[in-house]
């Protein structure tokens, strides 16, 4: 038996995959979710091999709500035209329905994933969609974290540092931080350029936040924040962080 | 403002070469009287100071207040008091600089009045000229503000059809009716008339169009039915007008990007049911409506500007009405509240 979610957070959006999913026998709806938070949690608790998606819905969209999927499963998007979306999903999407769809069109993308989910490995796919499709250009203001069962949203004002931890980073807010499994790269790329700067191999840092930068022992620098924290700059970072702030 | 500065110095040269053809008739005129050339000359100096300060008082109160242009009486005002002031002031100058001098005071003086006649004429032409030029400009700039309107028009028009056509509303409507045709075909059909008669609203109306309250309310309408289909109990919303507004009028399809506005934002910033709440009332002959919708002030990111809806309203007002205080934007707790007050033609 095939275990899907849908979600979105269209009533009829949802019980149109469901009616055309009434010919595969094999597939159990296991539930229908109205937004990201819950598709989150029915992800956790069925383990679905396939998620139908919806991009654009309220508070977490369809792309932030898979980066907190756990266990990340094979994913068709269905959505209405969006020119983002049509771009991200260029090279790596499993595959996706432009809303309306028919049946046959549906039936197509149901018969690619079979194809695909005995050749390769999901993670590997869904890895490289993750990382193309979530440079959705409203993310940049926000990012979506996950802690225990709860998810929050922080905006990107709110984020004093950034630091490497292993295959995460740590975000850090004023007073906590958050763990979340994604490259210092995609960061530095994904945050606007303007407001972040990379100013160290391991730490991006939001140049408001920024009180005074010091000397700290012999060559090196250090730039203290708003809420004490120090951070280390290379001496890259520190040339680089001079010129932005017109010192 | 390049303009204004041009004409400025304009006039000033003008000035410059009148004034001199000026001083030189009257040193030539009073050294004919009886006055040598060096008093004939310092009072045609004299002369021309006053005037042309009282030149430069003209321009600067056609430059700051061009409202005068409409008013005839207020320029024979300021006509009559800078005639009598140069009078005035020239009078008092002569007579103290020819004290003693019994030939002056005796057959010069008495004469000022005859002088004044001059000023009269001297501060009159002044004005009309700067009448003229204000009036001019007036009519430049006012011709100008038409034809900037009008290429925005024909870009907004382009922006508008964009819009309208808002693919993500229209796509959605689709797959829900393709959802209801299976399941529900009668509201499907429903769906599909609502559909259509939204479409064909939006295309059919003109841009400079005024409508009564009541027809933009009822286009309205047809969205939001669309929209609740769509998203089914989430979505409340709350109209309300009385018999006075219902008629007052207001450009054809204003409301309705404030209205998607708000109806996005309301829906995307909650997983709850919302209400937008959509209020006219009718204020010092202005028709105000208030558009509220709920939204999460804590994770919301701080709304920048207007956002390209509201700012297309924004400047649709601007272009007819020419204010920029007629849309209004604020949040209280988890609302946010758009304000538009469309000015009443009698």
């Amino acid at each position: 038996m095939i275990k899907t979610v849908l979600i979105d957070d269209e009533p009829l959006a949802r019980s149109l995959v469901a009616e055309y999913l009434q010919s595969y026998p094999e597939i159990e709806i296991m539930q229908q979710c109205a937004d990201g938070f819950d598709g989150v949690k029915a992800i956790a608790e069925h383990q679905p091999d396939l998620i139908f998606l919806d991009i654009q819905m309220p508070k977490l969209n369809g792309f932030e709500m898979l980066e907190l999927a756990e266990p990340t499963p094979s994913v068709i998007f269905t959505t209405a035209f969006d020119e983002y979306a049509m771009r991200a999903f260029d090279s790596n999407a499993i595959d996706y329905l432009l809303k309306p769809f028919s049946k046959e069109r549906f039936d197509k993308a149901l018969q690619k994933w079979m194809n695909q989910r005995n050749n390769t490995s999901v993670d590997e796919k869904t890895e490289s969609l993750n990382n193309t499709v979530s440079k959705h250009p409203e993310e940049q203001n926000r990012v979506a974290v996950k802690f225990g069962n709860k998810i929050s949203i922080i905006p990107a004002k709110d984020i004093f540092y950034i630091e490497a931890y292993d295959d995460y980073v740590k975000i850090f807010t004023e007073k906590d931080y958050f763990l979340k499994k994604k490259t210092m790269n995609y960061f530095e790329e994904t945050l606007s350029s303007s407001d972040f700067m990379r100013v160290h191999r391991s730490f991006i840092v939001q140049l408001q936040h920024i009180t005074r930068i010091e000397p700290y022992e012999k060559n090196g620098h250090i730039a203290l924040l708003k809420n004490g924290k120090k951070i280390p700059l290379s001496r890259s970072g520190y040339s680089r962080l001079k010129d932005e702030l017109g010192l | 403002m390049n303009k204004l500065l041009g004409s400025y110095k304009e006039i000033f040269l003008i000035s410059i070469g009148w004034w001199l053809f000026w001083l030189t008739g009257q040193t030539i005129v009073l050294h004919r009287i009886g006055l040598s050339w060096g008093d004939a000359f310092f009072e045609g100096v004299c002369t021309v100071l006053v005037l042309a300060l009282m030149g430069f008082i003209i321009i600067n109160i056609f430059r700051y207040y061009s409202q005068i242009t409409k008013n005839f009486y207020l320029v024979a005002a300021d006509i009559l008091v800078l005639t009598a002031a140069t009078g005035k002031i020239l009078y008092f100058t002569f007579e103290k600089m020819n004290e003693g001098d019994a030939f002056y005071m005796e057959n010069i003086l008495p004469y000022m009045p005859l002088r004044g006649i001059f000023y009269f004429l001297m501060i009159t032409l002044l004005t009309v000229v700067c009448w003229f030029r204000t009036h001019e400009q007036e009519q430049r700039s006012m011709k100008q503000r038409e034809e900037e309107a009008e290429t925005l028009m024909r870009d907004a028009e382009l922006a508008k059809l964009r819009q309208q056509l808002q693919p993500h509303f229209l796509f959605n409507s689709l797959n829900s009716i393709s959802s209801l045709a299976g399941s529900r075909p009668e509201e499907a059909r429903k769906m599909i008339q609502q559909l259509s008669d939204f479409l064909r609203g939006t295309l059919k109306k003109d841009d400079q169009q005024l409508v009564p309250l009541e027809e933009e309310f009822r286009h309205l309408n047809l969205y939001l039915e669309i929209e609740k289909v769509r998203f089914g109990h989430r979505l409340n919303t709350e109209m309300m007008h009385d018999e006075r507004t219902a008629m007052m009028k207001l450009p054809s399809l204003l409301l309705q990007p404030i209205v998607e506005n708000a109806v996005k934002f309301g829906l995307y910033d909650t997983t709850e049911a919302i209400t937008i709440r959509i209020h006219a009332s009718s204020e010092n002959n202005f028709l105000v409506i208030i558009v509220e919708n709920p939204f999460d002030a804590t994770t919301s990111k701080p709304r920048q500007g207007t956002g390209f809806g509201l700012t297309s309203v924004q400047r649709r007002l601007y272009l007819l009405f020419a204010r920029n205080d007629l849309l209004e934007i604020k949040t209280k707790d988890n609302t946010f509240i758009t304000t538009v007050k469309i000015p009443q033609v009698k």
